[in-house]
């Protein structure tokens, strides 16, 4: 079984130890290359395009994105392997859009689940369903972004519309073993009251959702537009300020899930 | 039903420990000559008699005259001077230091003391008598003149013990508790009545078991002291809850440690008494409380129980005792303070672990150390926990929080890795699982061992320095000959090369800690600490002598993480890949990388150099000295030849270091590690036990970094070298699983003597429970993988340096620095700046 998925290849660019947002415990992510999206916040702009880019860091040009396969990225998921079983943790397939390759996403997980390891995906979900059909046996917990219940707006800032996304959000909600609403929390785009409440409602409204997470807008991402050479749509905005997030977090509240700031 | 055996409530910290503590911390702590004077006066009144007896009577002369002092707010007494955190001399160690350092002291970089000259006067009075009888200067002589000359080229370092007592051990506590003096006393007379008179040992072990009966009547005078001075201050009382408070303290007093303690009070007391009295015999440091949840805990269960006494007023008993731990202190010398800054002394209490049996021994207690722990948030004691697979989740969580306070502490041991260990340095099963750590990370079997547990400190990088000469250091030859660095053809020739300079280093520094071993044995037998650990009485000798069951030498390397980045850098670029010659690693290793030296060292060259001049005969110019010290600090360099370095220094930057989690260079520290634990466990020391090293650094990795030129790894000449097991500072850039898993690649088991893992942490990393439980899973999983030790700052970069620049606003910020915690603000700017300088695991 494992040679099988082993001798996948995909593109990632970049693997990240230690994290513990991003699903239960001590968590390893793999960012995969390309993404359907682009979303003018995004704080990982290298991921967007699937081809391999040169981005400036710190003065140094670099390389961004390698095809790998899956034997060579289960070299690194399994050397944090005791702090997953000591947390809880697992693996994370991150973007990009981690089913923008399904094959090579599947066949990760499908590792993982051989080793015994947690897995989550955190996706849009804007890919056929049956993409997600093929990946859902081997997926503990899907962190499923919602932007935004507008779909012009939805268009507007991200580039394509929302229809896609909120339907296969119902059927995976039916079908996933747990589903966990996340929102981008974005100034002018998605953080008022009413909106956050509508995103809301509509997470209650999907079957066995019980968690919403709001992540705050940060402008982490900034330098990488600018090692890119490419325009930061968002020029100057501050991140939300805490006082608004915890209004935000009751306002969501109202719906009765459990919400909350952060990963 | 409560089926826990402890309690995990939060109990609140009340005024007094407040009060306790600003009182501490009021002053500049002060060098007092009462001891000086009074162990002076009875060396003097006992010439010609036999040591063991002398040091008897000289504890006695100390116990019965020594100035004794009640302090404010007080509830356990007994203070071995008179102002808090002062600190007593010890001249039959060494004295010379201090006396050169008289008019600095008060005004040195770390651990400044004030010293009156009042003081000076009597203490330079004092300091006639002991020329030439000090164990420096005895264990000076007995040293090979290669020793010495090897001593001061800076490759290894014994001053602790060379200069001061030896310390490093845990009495049996529960003993004293249990049967009082007057039971040692009882065991010591009975042992006296049993010996043959034909017996060949009658004459030594008569003498020291009188010497044993002398000072247990000495400590009891001691106390007795406190008792009537308790009196005295209750009778002149006017506040009735203080006057009352005396009154107990003087009921406590004259019965403990004579007796045994028959409240926890008395207990409590009676610990007391016991610690600060073994640091008034010997100046040894590193005297560890070690398992006080477990010795205590009977008393504690009585009282509470019985109904005697509430968690509450425990608690303040015990962060009483906490705050005491504080207020002993000792003066080092000024080379010697910068290795152990912080005023620490190493006072190690652990809590948690096992029991003889193999089960779980946390207890009420255990939390309870935590809770003291975090009302005093003070550098002492050194606080500890073991961890075993069987340890409950909410003590680790309990000590996270802790962790989170950012006072460094407490520390954590991995009994997996540790009791192992000790098996295999021939402790009984029982007496492996009740281990405690001495001083920094040293592990033993209390009230058994005489470990010597920080016998030296071994610069690693030094022999490889040595290679590069063919055994040459600053002109004069003090390795052995290795060949011409640049004709070797092969990376094994070059580490073999590595190994004999080391080796023979090794064996350099056995014959330093054994010399100083013996001069201990002959000069300065401890006949009070003996009387506690087993089988002196049995054996008739002090501990100094090989009274102990369990006899150890730990001398402590460090530097493995330069070592391992070094030796892969030179395989890599050297022999595999061609890209560099030996020839012109071995210049820009000379020449710094390209970079010009600190000030401070060249300064000093300078200065040398010019009086190496003047001596010639040369006439010194203002300008021959700026010229002179220009030369030094660019290492005379050419701009071409720094470009040319500074390259050779990039293409190591580009090579993989330890403490990413990279398979090939971990395994490859891995045998380097084994180069420095491997040979020492062949060697003997004279008390009949064995070698085992250590891998931990205590803050000496500053200083000896200041001795140590540039190293392959591209660690530039004179800055500090990598601390303990860590990877060098900075290098471990993959988060901290990666910097752990790379650690746990080390063979932990064989470095007995302890390894020490720092790591440190943005505040942000342990923020809520998750936090807290991620940060456990962190050290589960680390352990899981036979990590021995692992150790925590938690505290933001711009803390620290705004402690820097406003140490007033900080007088009590407490960091971890090695093996211990300290007031960030008594270190120096140097190691200061190590710390802030370690990686900082943010990534939470």
């Amino acid at each position: 079984m494992t040679e099988q998925f082993n001798n996948v290849k995909g593109r990632i660019f970049d693997i990240q130890k230690f994290s513990v947002h991003d699903g239960p415990g001590i968590r390893t992510i793999v960012f995969l290359k390309g993404c359907y999206l682009r979303c003018r916040w995004c704080c990982n702009p290298e991921s967007q395009e699937y081809s391999i880019q040169k981005m400036i860091r710190a003065g140094k040009e670099e390389t961004v994105g390698r095809d790998v396969t899956v034997g060579e990225v289960m070299e690194e998921i399994i050397k944090d392997f005791p702090y997953y079983r000591r947390s809880g943790g697992g693996v994370t397939l991150s973007g990009g859009e981690a089913l923008a390759q399904p094959e090579f996403a599947t066949a990760i997980l499908s590792a993982c689940k051989e080793q015994g390891i947690n897995t989550a995906i955190e996706t849009t979900a804007f890919t056929d369903y049956s993409v997600i059909e093929e990946i859902l046996p081997v997926c503990d917990l899907f962190l499923l972004d919602i932007k935004h219940t507008n779909s012009d707006k939805h268009k507007e800032f991200t580039t394509q519309s929302n229809e896609l996304i909120l339907d296969n959000a119902k059927r995976l909600a039916k079908d996933a073993k747990e589903l966990v609403i996340r929102v981008p929390v974005i100034p002018t785009f998605n953080d008022t009251c009413e909106e956050i409440l509508s995103i809301a409602q509509f997470a209650k409204s999907l079957e066995n959702v019980k968690e919403l997470h709001l992540l705050p807008y940060h402008r982490l991402g900034f330098d990488k537009y600018v090692g890119l050479n490419r325009e930061y749509k968002m020029g100057d905005l501050p991140s939300p300020a805490k006082e608004h997030m915890e209004l935000l977090k009751k306002t969501a509240e109202q719906t009765g899930l459990e919400v909350i700031i952060g990963g | 039903m409560n089926t826990k055996k402890y309690t995990v409530t939060d109990i609140p910290k009340t005024e007094r420990i407040t009060k306790l503590i600003d009182n501490l911390y009021a002053k500049m702590p002060v060098i007092e000559a009462d001891r000086g004077v009074l162990i002076t006066e009875s060396y003097k009144a006992t010439e010609g008699e036999p040591i063991i007896l002398r040091r008897a009577k000289a504890f006695m002369h100390i116990c019965k005259n020594l100035p004794i002092t009640i302090r404010d707010f007080e509830l356990i007494v007994g203070s071995n001077t008179k102002n808090p955190r002062g600190c007593q001399v010890f001249p039959e160690y060494s004295f010379e230091w201090l006396e050169s350092e008289f008019d600095t002291v008060a005004t040195r970089n770390a651990d400044p003391f004030y010293i009156s000259d009042e003081t000076k006067a009597s203490l330079h009075e004092v300091y006639k008598y002991w020329k030439g009888k000090t164990t420096s200067e005895l264990a000076t002589s007995y040293m090979s003149k290669e020793t010495l000359k090897a001593i001061e080229h800076n490759i290894f370092t014994p001053g602790n013990y060379f200069y001061n007592g030896i310390g490093h051990v845990t009495v049996d506590y529960a003993k004293v508790l249990e049967k009082g003096l007057d039971g040692i006393i009882e065991e010591a007379k009975d042992a006296l009545s049993k010996l043959s008179f034909e017996d060949p040992t009658y004459i030594k072990r008569t003498q020291f078991l009188n010497a044993v009966i002398l000072s247990c009547e000495a400590a009891e005078i001691y106390a007795a002291r406190y008792a009537k001075l308790a009196l005295d201050m209750a009778a002149k009382e006017t506040d009735k809850k203080r006057h009352d408070e005396l009154i107990v303290i003087a009921s406590n007093c004259a019965r403990v440690p004579k007796l045994g303690a028959s409240s926890f009070y008395e207990a409590c007391q009676s610990f007391w008494f016991i610690q600060m009295l073994l640091q008034t015999e010997s100046s040894g440091h590193s005297i560890s409380p070690g398992r006080f949840d477990q010795y205590m805990y009977p008393y504690f269960k009585k009282d509470l129980d019985a109904g005697k006494i509430t968690r509450e007023a425990a608690q303040e008993l015990m962060d009483c005792i906490w705050v005491k731990l504080n207020d002993l202190n000792k003066v080092r010398d000024a080379a010697s303070a910068e290795g152990f800054a912080g005023y620490s002394l190493f006072q190690n209490l652990i809590a948690g672990g096992q029991t003889k049996e193999g089960l779980d021994a946390t207890n009420d207690l255990s939390f309870m150390c935590i809770q003291a722990t975090m009302h005093v948030l003070l550098p002492q004691p050194s606080f500890s926990v073991r961890v075993w697979n069987g340890t409950p989740h909410e003590f680790m969580i309990k000590a996270a929080e802790l962790t989170r306070t950012g006072v460094g502490l407490p520390a954590y041991y991995n009994d997996e890795v540790i009791i192992p260990s000790l098996l295999s340095r021939g402790l009984t099963i029982e007496d492996a699982r009740d281990y405690n750590i001495i001083g920094c990370v040293e592990p033993q079997k209390s009230g058994k061992t005489d470990g010597w547990h920080d016998a030296a400190f071994f610069n690693m990088c030094r022999p490889l320095e040595l290679v590069f000469s063919d055994g040459y250091d600053d002109g004069e030859f003090i390795g052995v000959h290795t060949g011409d660095v640049t004709q070797m053809k092969t990376f094994e020739e070059f580490y073999d090369a590595y190994k004999a300079q080391n080796n023979y280093m090794l064996k350099l520094l056995v014959n330093a800690d054994n010399a100083i071993d013996v001069a201990h044995g002959e000069l300065c037998p401890l006949p009070f600490q003996s009387c506690m650990v087993e089988d002196c009485i049995g054996r008739g000798k002090s501990l100094q002598e090989g009274g102990a069951i369990y006899n150890f030498t730990g001398p402590q390397g460090f530097g493995v993480a330069n070592m391992a980045d070094s030796l892969y850098a030179v395989k890599t670029l050297v022999f595999d890949r061609k890209t560099v010659t030996m020839r012109d690693l071995k210049d820009a290793l000379e020449h710094n990388f390209g970079e010009d030296i600190p000030d401070s060292i060249a300064q000093a060259k300078t200065q040398k150099e010019i009086k190496k001049l003047a001596q010639s005969g040369k006439v010194i110019t203002e300008s021959l000295i700026l010229e002179t010290f220009k030369k030094i600090k660019t290492c005379g360099m050419q701009p071409f030849q720094r470009t040319k370095y500074r390259k050779i220094r990039e293409m190591i930057d580009e090579i993989p270091k330890f403490g990413n989690d990279i398979p090939e260079i971990d395994a490859f520290a891995r045998d380097v590690a084994y180069t420095y634990t491997r040979p020492l466990e062949t060697f003997k020391n004279p008390r009949g036990g064995m070698y085992q090293a250590g891998l931990y650094p205590v803050s000496a990795n500053v200083p000896l970094g200041a001795q140590t030129g540039a190293t392959p790894d591209g660690r530039l000449a004179y800055t500090p070298v990598a601390d303990g097991v860590s990877p060098s500072a900075g290098k471990d850039t993959h988060g901290p699983t990666s910097s752990a898993n790379s650690v746990s690649k080390l063979d932990h088991g064989i470095a007995s003597n302890g390894t020490l893992f720092n790591m440190k942490f943005h505040p942000s990393a342990l923020e809520g429970r998750s936090g807290l439980e991620s940060f456990v899973a962190l050290i589960r999983a680390y352990f899981d993988q036979k990590g021995s030790h692992m150790q925590f700052n938690v505290v933001s970069r711009e803390t620290l340096r705004d402690a820097q620049a406003h140490p007033e606003k900080y007088k009590s910020l407490v960091v971890r620095v090695a093996g211990y915690s300290a007031l960030f603000t008594s270190l120096s700017k140097s190691l200061q700046d190590d710390i802030i300088n370690r990686t900082e695991q943010s990534r939470f």
